[in-house]
């Protein structure tokens, strides 16, 4: 079955910021590859600065990538012109991780929901209106409240905004980067919960960018592992979580702090001097990591 | 650690007050805000709370629920529009809130060390760490001159922090957030203090960095024989450091008690809620939300501010918060909750 995203080789730099630092490039994104299947959440793990949010934009030409080819439903996004990328972009949403930050606090939330409907030049005006008062309803918000603005809203329902926002054109992928690691803990489930039951009526794929394991663990089927621009490991979640193969991903593993102490495991320490960049190996069946 | 750690240079931590009573006692605490359209709001109500020698309080609650204002109050850091309106905060036989400002300078810093959540913001941009530590033993009369800054170098080794000599020379810009953290703990500790109150220390950081400050804040707490009260919002650190904990909703502490019973049989529903939120590992399987959002200030119900989110929300929890009710039983000890199933009168068992 070909995959519904296949990202190859996926390279991007950046200018060393600052005339004071004298030029040169970081690598941010370094040769990554992998697919994403119809229908599943795929994981892309790290820790700050590692690449996971730089490839998420990468794949939607948000960042234009240095090299590297996107492959999605059998069209490479890194070639396509302005006009046939913003087509393609129907199909392919995002939802930011800061609900604070990513809603124009000028625009009332139902324009806000409607925007890429006119972007996109679908529908009348009222067909629009209706749509967003559907959308609303399906990410548990009351359409009542289209003319409300955005601090009306808590973190929470601001999400869930966004969520419509992203859902508006049908996408068949969206790209959620930390979609709930702003909010407060017992709001999280709410809207984990919701990214779900999305996924299972509307059939979506995702694309989860996070760095809470125990999260990642919960929602994603596989999971890959950044570290400094490159994966380092991937595997089916069980696999990852049960029988990590890569020194990093167990020590970011034993790192995680556990409310049950029958769950508590030995801290693994990581060398970060020692890394050297390996290709990725399969080591068991669908299980590929960095390493000898 | 070397032998020659800085804390060789002082006797153990001296206190005033007799061995058995609780270092930092805080009692019918109230601090009251000041909104902008003119109404007073309590962010903190009726908090108590007793920390003893070298023990462990972890303070949970979500953003808004008043933990971090109770920490600026027993500091009496709060500014206006904030102010405390009632309550005793006794720490080492005195109350705080009889002190005046040079009396507290003398305690600030000296006695209760503190570590916040954004480094970047509590050090000062324009002096080296290295400066800042030296300042501070300095200031509280521990040493001067170049023997404040040996003892800045000291701090910071004892802080982990590779290459103590180099980086004390370095500004804090120049550090990675870890780095910052672990000068911003070294200038928390560098006048010897009894109690270190810490709030959300790792949360701006990644996961095993935060490991790797947690680690610290063990050792040095062992070492220094410490009292730390620790404010965070993630219940698994609070299980990895504390041994006791009270758990913060709307401004009082709605469950209170040691960390291993309180989190294998929560009484109160918003700590229950609370763990069975949490990602519990089982692919598929559906999180267990709490429904509503978290009140903001000015915007606490009356009553028990969880009611309206409150699976088990019974008719007088609308009206009234309630009263602190002692657990009982095996499960019960040195357990306190502020629910009225719990209470006797209400039938609520327990």
């Amino acid at each position: 079955m070909t995959p519904l995203l296949a990202v190859s080789h996926l390279v991007r730099d950046f200018k060393r910021g600052g005339w004071l630092r004298g030029g040169g490039t970081v690598r941010a994104v370094d040769d990554v590859s992998f697919d994403v299947r119809q229908g599943e959440t795929f994981g892309l793990v790290g820790e700050s600065g590692c690449g996971k949010t730089t490839t998420g934009r990468c794949i939607l030409r948000l960042i234009e990538p240095t090299s590297g080819q996107v492959v999605f439903r059998g069209t490479d996004l890194a070639t396509l012109n302005a006009r046939n990328l913003r087509r393609a972009r129907r199909d392919l949403q995002i939802v930011f991780q800061d609900p604070y930050s990513s809603l124009n606090p000028r625009m009332r939330v139902g324009a806000i929901v409607e925007e890429p409907l006119i972007i996109h030049r679908i529908g009348t005006r009222d067909e629009r209106k209706a749509r967003a008062a559907e959308l609303f309803g399906l990410v548990g918000l009351d359409p009542a409240h289209a003319g409300r603005f955005p601090h009306e809203f808590s973190g929470g329902q601001r999400q869930r905004i966004g969520l419509a926002r992203a859902l508006a054109l049908n996408p068949s992928l969206v790209i959620a980067d930390e979609p709930v690691s702003a909010l407060d803990v017992s709001v999280q489930a709410q809207v984990v919960n919701l990214l779900q039951d999305l996924q299972t009526r509307l059939g979506l794929t995702y694309l989860f960018i996070a760095h809470d394991l125990r999260l990642v663990r919960q929602v994603c089927d596989r999971v890959a592992v950044m570290y400094r621009g490159r994966i380092v490991e991937m595997a089916p979640a069980e696999a990852l979580f049960g029988a990590p193969a890569h020194p990093y991903t167990r020590a970011l593993l034993s790192a995680v702090p556990r409310v049950s102490p029958e769950d508590r495991t030995v801290r693994v320490v990581f060398d970060h001097e020692a890394f050297r960049p390996l290709a990725l190996r399969e080591v068991a069946t669908d299980h590929l990591a960095a390493v000898e | 650690m070397k032998s020659q750690t800085p804390f060789a240079a002082f006797s153990a931590n001296t206190v005033n007050s007799p061995p058995d009573a609780p270092l930092l006692s805080v009692e019918g605490l109230q601090t009251v805000f000041t909104l902008a359209d003119g109404r007073d709001a309590a962010a903190v109500s009726d908090l108590s709370l007793s920390l003893r020698r070298g023990e462990t309080l972890g303070l949970v609650g979500e953003s808004g629920c008043g933990k971090s204002v109770t920490a600026l109050s027993i500091l009496r850091l709060v500014m206006p529009p904030g102010r405390i309106t009632a309550g005793r905060i006794v720490f080492d036989g005195r109350d705080l809130l009889t002190l005046d400002e040079p009396a507290l300078r003398k305690i600030r810093g000296r006695r209760i060390g503190f570590v916040f959540q954004e480094p970047m913001v509590a050090l000062n941009p324009v002096y080296t760490i290295g400066r800042q530590i030296a300042e501070t033993v300095a200031v509280h009369g521990l040493a001067r001159g170049a023997a404040a800054k040996a003892r800045a170098v000291e701090w910071l080794e004892a802080a982990r922090v590779p290459e103590p000599a180099r980086r004390a020379r370095e500004y804090p810009h120049q550090l990675s957030g870890g780095l910052r953290q672990r000068a911003m703990i070294a200038l928390a500790l560098c006048a010897n203090p009894a109690l270190l109150i810490a709030d959300e220390p790792t949360t701006a950081l990644d996961v095993t960095v935060q490991a790797e400050i947690l680690d610290l804040l063990r050792d040095l707490r062992a070492s220094l024989g410490l009292a730390l009260l620790l404010i965070t919002h993630d219940l698994g650190v609070v299980a990895e450091m504390a041994d006791r904990v009270a758990v913060m909703y709307g401004g009082r502490i709605v469950e209170d008690g040691p960390v291993s019973a309180v989190f294998h049989s929560p009484a109160h529903p918003y700590t229950r809620g609370l763990l069975a939120c949490l990602p519990d590992a089982t692919r598929g399987h559906r999180l267990v939300a709490i429904g509503g959002t978290v009140p903001s200030l000015g915007h606490f119900p009356p009553g028990c501010a969880f009611a309206p989110r409150c699976g088990d929300r019974l008719e007088e929890c609308s009206v009234a918060p309630p009263g602190i009710t002692a657990l009982s039983g095996d499960s019960g000890t040195g357990r306190t909750v502020r629910c009225y199933l719990h209470q006797p009168s209400s039938g609520g068992g327990a």
